[in-house]
């Protein structure tokens, strides 16, 4: 009973406001390309449906293969830089730089790096410098998280540096590294639909070229749909990543 | 008879002059329990790390006989690695000094059927409550036969009926292999059950304010909690511990 009223609340809440939304425009008699009725938009997204579907597939798979190539660049370079004090002290102001810096920033000088034709490379490297950070600075956090009694306990029994690294620090890294993995997927979204609008050409087919292309021509009603299908894929991903990240953490700590 | 372990005028200074124990002299015979008694922050777990071979002393000397892989520690926790089920944290010290891994899961079984955690061994530390938890780390810290076990303030953060079936559960332990035991406690009447000789450090930086020696037979028998000795023993540790914390005034 409850439970139904917590989904349902939620659910009410949107109707409610999409009722006044939909009055409104129908009473002002508002332009729809300045602002669309909901039925204008509900209109659009199914017109649109495959076309739109199939751009945020190519967004969700540039999030993923950044989140992929991020989660593999971040994870090697904390494991090399966790055993050395120094190159940490080295690499830390850099990592956090480029952590501040707004992808916006940079991604104009990285699309001409990749060159006008590969719009897609600059995408994908731009999605990963953004999604690069969070897994990173976990995974560094975590190899450093050890319980100093249990870092003791190897000592006392002599593990080797290779023994406490794979039994101690890596297996104590890993909430931390599924954290970082969450938070990078959402931002690798963020990234490549950032990343997207930069580049802004016809090399690239995603949901951001859709919101351009659309806007452009004062197609609004498709614009808020492509926005509320970019929405409804972000939410996604991340409930699966933190459903994910929740029956890992079960199944690591059985419970 | 060879020492298990000496502290000779040990002494342990951290950082900037912040002396952290002694000068301090600790002798220990092989299979004798001895408890360190004494305020928070006197030195106790540097006195064990030192025994332990973990730290090395600023001033004086540490003597151990006990080799690598004779020495076990248990915690104030029982630091158990979470990811891991607690078989595989009690057979942790095997593999680690390169014992083949079913051998050592066997070994670890046995021991955690000695703690009565033999129904338990697939579970995981979240999954046990304080008192198994504390069993397992008394598991992994026996599984080596140790000539040396160094106890923390094990039972601290457990409640009193619990303290009191693990203090018999270390006697009869201790029974079978007979290690050198040092128990770091706060608690008077448990370092008067537990030890055979019982020594209060003062304040920090913690030196020897007094020795007690408790001649009862171990395990102990039932009702030695009331009998005349355990009183007596238990009057002298706290008036060793006014002692020193009027000294410290
Ligand atoms: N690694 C360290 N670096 C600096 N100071 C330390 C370190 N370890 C302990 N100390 C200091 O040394 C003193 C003795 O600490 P120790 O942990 O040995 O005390 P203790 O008797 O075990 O106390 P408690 O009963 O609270 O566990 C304390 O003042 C503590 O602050
Ligand atoms: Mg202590």
């Amino acid at each position: 009973m409850n439970r139904a009223l917590n989904t349902l609340a939620p659910l009410a809440l949107i109707a409610v406001l999409l009722a006044i939304w939909e009055a409104a425009c129908r009473l002002t008699g508002v332009p729809a390309y300045f602002l669309p009725s909901p039925s204008a938009v509900a209109a659009a997204m199914i017109e649109n449906g495959p076309l739109l579907l199939g751009s945020a597939w190519n967004t969700l798979a540039t999030a993923l293969l950044a989140l992929a190539c991020a989660s593999l660049m971040a994870s090697c370079l904390a494991l090399i830089i966790a055993t050395n004090r120094l190159l940490e002290q080295a690499v830390r102001p850099l990592a956090v730089a480029l952590q501040v810096t707004p992808v916006v920033a940079i991604a104009p000088q990285v699309v001409i790096w990749a060159g006008l034709a590969h719009a897609d490379r600059a995408i994908i490297a731009l999605a990963v410098i953004v999604a690069f950070f969070p897994i990173f600075s976990g995974a560094l956090t975590g190899l450093k998280s050890t319980d100093p009694d249990l870092e003791r306990l190897f000592d006392l029994y002599g593990a080797s540096r290779w023994q406490k690294l794979t039994r101690l620090r890596l297996p104590s890294a890993i909430p931390f590294m599924l954290e970082g993995h969450k938070v990078a997927g959402g931002l690798a979204v963020i990234g490549s639909v950032v990343a997207e609008f930069v580049a802004g050409s016809g090399g690239s087919q995603g949901l951001a070229w859709r919101i351009l292309e659309s806007s452009n021509r004062l197609q609004t009603a498709k614009t808020f749909a492509a926005v509320i299908v970019l929405a409804i894929m972000g939410a996604g991903l991340h409930a699966v990543l933190e459903t994910s990240e929740r029956a890992i953490l079960k199944r690591f700590r059985g419970r | 008879m060879t020492l298990v372990a000496r502290l000779a005028a040990a002494e342990v200074v951290y950082g900037a002059g912040r002396q952290a124990l002694g000068p301090f002299d600790l002798d220990l015979a092989p299979g004798e329990i001895v408890a360190l008694v004494g305020p928070s922050g006197c030195g106790k777990s540097t006195a064990l790390r030192l025994l332990a071979g973990l730290e090395e002393p600023t001033r004086g000397t540490v003597t151990r006989t006990a080799g690598r892989g004779e020495t076990s520690v248990v915690f104030q926790s029982p630091t158990l690695m979470p990811w891991a089920d607690a078989v595989s944290n009690v057979a942790l010290p095997l593999e680690l000094s390169g014992i083949d891994r079913a051998e050592a899961r066997a070994k670890a079984q046995i021991a955690l059927e000695q703690v009565g955690l033999a129904a338990s061994s697939h579970v995981k530390p979240a999954q046990l409550s304080g008192g198994m938890a504390m069993r397992v780390s008394l598991a992994r810290a026996l599984v080596t036969r140790p000539r040396l076990l160094l106890l923390d303030e094990p039972f601290a953060a457990l409640d009193e009926i619990t303290r009191r079936t693990l203090a018999d559960d270390v006697h009869r332990l201790w029974d079978q292999t007979r290690p050198a035991v040092v128990f770091v406690t706060h608690n008077v009447e448990e370092a008067a059950f537990v030890a055979q000789r019982i020594i209060v450090m003062s304040p920090g930086p913690g030196r020897l304010v007094g020795e007690t020696v408790m001649a009862a037979p171990l395990p102990r028998p039932a009702g030695f909690r009331t009998s005349e000795p355990f009183r007596f023993a238990a009057e002298a540790i706290s008036r060793d511990l006014a002692a020193s914390m009027r000294a410290a005034a």
